[in-house]
């Protein structure tokens, strides 16, 4: 053998076992899904399917109307679905920008270290257990509602579990290490003579920050936010959990889908529609993510 | 003045880490109150826990949840590392994509990918004339290693930006046989990374919940799937104890990733 056979062979086994794994896992399965959701029957039918549009009419067909008045099956869920992950992704900008800020500007040395771990420690705890959680929080009599009553005697009880807010609490909960980590590091990042620069020239702090540190700090926004967006439009265990019959999602309509009403056709189409979605984020995201990559 | 913005900021840093971690403590706190009800006041007893080690459907999940944790941070470790020696050893055409290949497994929502699964499992089970393989303990181990293989080959990969190729080259002119050079050089190299790895895939299979819900068939679950269920039908504070568990291996793991960056960062440090 020659050493470039040896080298593409060498290649070829040490990348093909990994490639060929996700081939067969995530790229085929995607096309099969594809498939499917131009079929009109389920394949647990063991009548043949034929092609059909039919999954995607249902969708635009059902009431497809961006109009907050008319009610729309799939619209609704569609638009629910996307202002949950904006109203999300807006919280977790609101508390983490500033904890972020704090880190890798005003706290140093041991204490920034300890405080680091502690808020990506929960990033890899379980998603489930942590949403679960909440319901401890959230219920009637639960410690929300008794430590109100304790600090304001004779407050309305509060019961927040099964409502739109208890699931965007859940969800900030669950993303908001993300927002924090891709801050963090995007700060860390500007020189800090920069500002001083700025400073000594005469300029406020808020305009120090608002032409210096929020610009070059923006490509830590944007991959946070398409860290959270994403996974939350497609959420379903969340609102589940927290929403009960309240706040249905695209998602939970997916899962539907598959595990209730047996319409895999439908659901491969919801799911198509959903990932359509998600590549229409990452287009309009796109120009500011490749930014970063370039400044690095 | 400025100790006062100080305490200010960490006021607030603080108030985000009762945040993060009051409902957490909360509902450990619950694993070990008496009450079914989730009463109060607290009375601590350990009756949940005893309720757990008799709870044969919930061990049997933690027992399938540990079994593919275990074989997929075996394969997802080996797969992925070979595959990030051969980027971090050569340049070859094809090589951005892919490695920009390895994007889609992390960006695509798990329940595009679990529903997709059970889609093209079932059909290739109906095609071999047994659509009943298409969900199962194995089905759920392809799909963990498929997710895990990505972090990986990046968390191998950080390791391997520059492969000390002129390490091993001058282990071998040395007269170093090809095995020592593996041993002796490649082994030490790439050990850090390898492990973090491993910690990193165990973590990510062992808190899979999306994909296993999909391909868990009736009868057969893993811990998330099991409490999922469990949460949805009603509940009593065994589910607390078990959840208080996974809670402390998943972060004890992560502690321990945590570890082995900082040792690998200060090697590269050094050179």
């Amino acid at each position: 053998m020659t050493p470039t056979t040896r080298t593409r062979w060498a290649i070829l086994s040490l990348t093909g076992p990994a490639y060929l794994w996700l081939a067969c896992t995530i790229f085929l399965p995607i096309a099969a899904m594809l498939a499917l959701s131009f079929l009109d029957k389920s394949p647990l039918v063991p009548q043949p399917a034929n092609f059909t549009l039919q999954n995607y009419e249902t969708f635009f067909a059902k009431g497809f109307n961006w109009d907050l008045s008319t009610k729309g099956f799939y619209g609704d869920l569609t638009k629910w679905s996307i202002l949950l992950g904006f109203w999300v992704t807006f919280f977790c900008l609101l508390i983490g920008y500033p904890a972020a800020y704090a880190l890798a500007k005003r706290v140093k040395g041991r204490w920034r270290e300890a405080i680091f771990l502690l808020i990506v420690l929960p990033f890899w705890s379980n998603a489930l257990v942590r949403i679960f959680s909440w319901t401890m929080v959230l219920r009637p009599n639960g410690v929300m509602d008794l430590s109100v009553q304790a600090l304001f005697p004779g407050a309305p009880p509060v019961d927040l579990l099964f409502t739109y807010p208890a699931i965007i609490i859940g969800l900030v909960h669950s993303y908001l290490p993300y927002m924090i980590l891709t801050c963090y590091i995007a700060l860390q990042a500007i020189d800090d003579s920069l500002i001083e620069a700025g400073r000594s020239l005469g300029a406020s702090k808020i305009t120090t920050f608002r032409r210096v540190v929020l610009p070059l700090s923006l490509p830590g926004i944007v991959s946070g936010a398409a860290l959270i967006f994403v996974p939350v439009i497609g959420s379903f265990m969340e609102p589940r959990i927290l929403g009960g019959t309240k706040g249905a999602t695209l998602g939970m309509n997916i899962e539907e889908q598959f595990t209730v009403t047996a319409n895999w056709p439908l659901g491969s189409a919801l799911s198509f529609i959903l990932l359509a979605i998600v590549l229409i984020i990452f287009g309009i995201l796109y120009p500011f993510l490749r930014r970063q990559g370039g400044g690095a | 003045m400025r100790s006062l913005a100080d305490m200010g900021i960490r006021f607030y840093l603080i108030l985000v880490l009762v945040f993060l971690y009051l409902p957490i403590l909360v509902m450990a706190l619950f694993a070990f109150n008496k009450s079914q009800l989730y009463g109060l006041p607290f009375e601590f007893d350990l009756v949940w826990f005893k309720a757990l080690a008799e709870n044969d459907r919930l061990l049997k999940a933690g027992l399938n949840s540990v079994l593919i944790a275990l074989a997929n941070t075996v394969i997802a470790t080996s797969l992925g590392t070979m595959a990030a020696v051969a980027f971090g050893r050569y340049t070859f055409r094809g090589k951005t994509m892919m490695q920009a290949l390895l994007f889609p497994p992390i960006a695509i929502p798990w329940l595009v990918i679990g529903t997709a699964m059970l889609v093209f499992f079932f059909w290739i089970g109906r095609a071999m004339g047994y659509p009943g393989i298409a969900r199962g303990l194995h089905a759920i181990l392809l799909g963990h290693v498929a997710l895990s293989l990505p972090y990986v080959i990046f968390v191998v990969g950080a390791r391997l930006n520059d492969y000390p190729k002129a390490l091993e080259e001058a282990a071998a002119t040395l007269g170093a046989t090809p095995w020592q050079v593996f041993r002796r050089v490649s082994v030490p190299i790439l050990a850090p990374g390898v492990v973090a790895a491993a910690l990193f895939a165990f973590a990510v299979s062992f808190d899979q919940f999306v994909i296993s819900y999909f391909l868990a068939p009736p009868g057969v679950t893993t811990l998330p799937v099991e409490i999922y269920t469990s949460i949805r039908k009603g509940f009593t504070p065994e589910i607390n104890a078990i959840s208080t568990i996974i809670i402390l291996v998943s972060m004890g793991l992560m502690l321990i990733v945590a570890r082995f960056y900082r040792f690998g960062g200060e090697r590269s440090g050094n050179e």
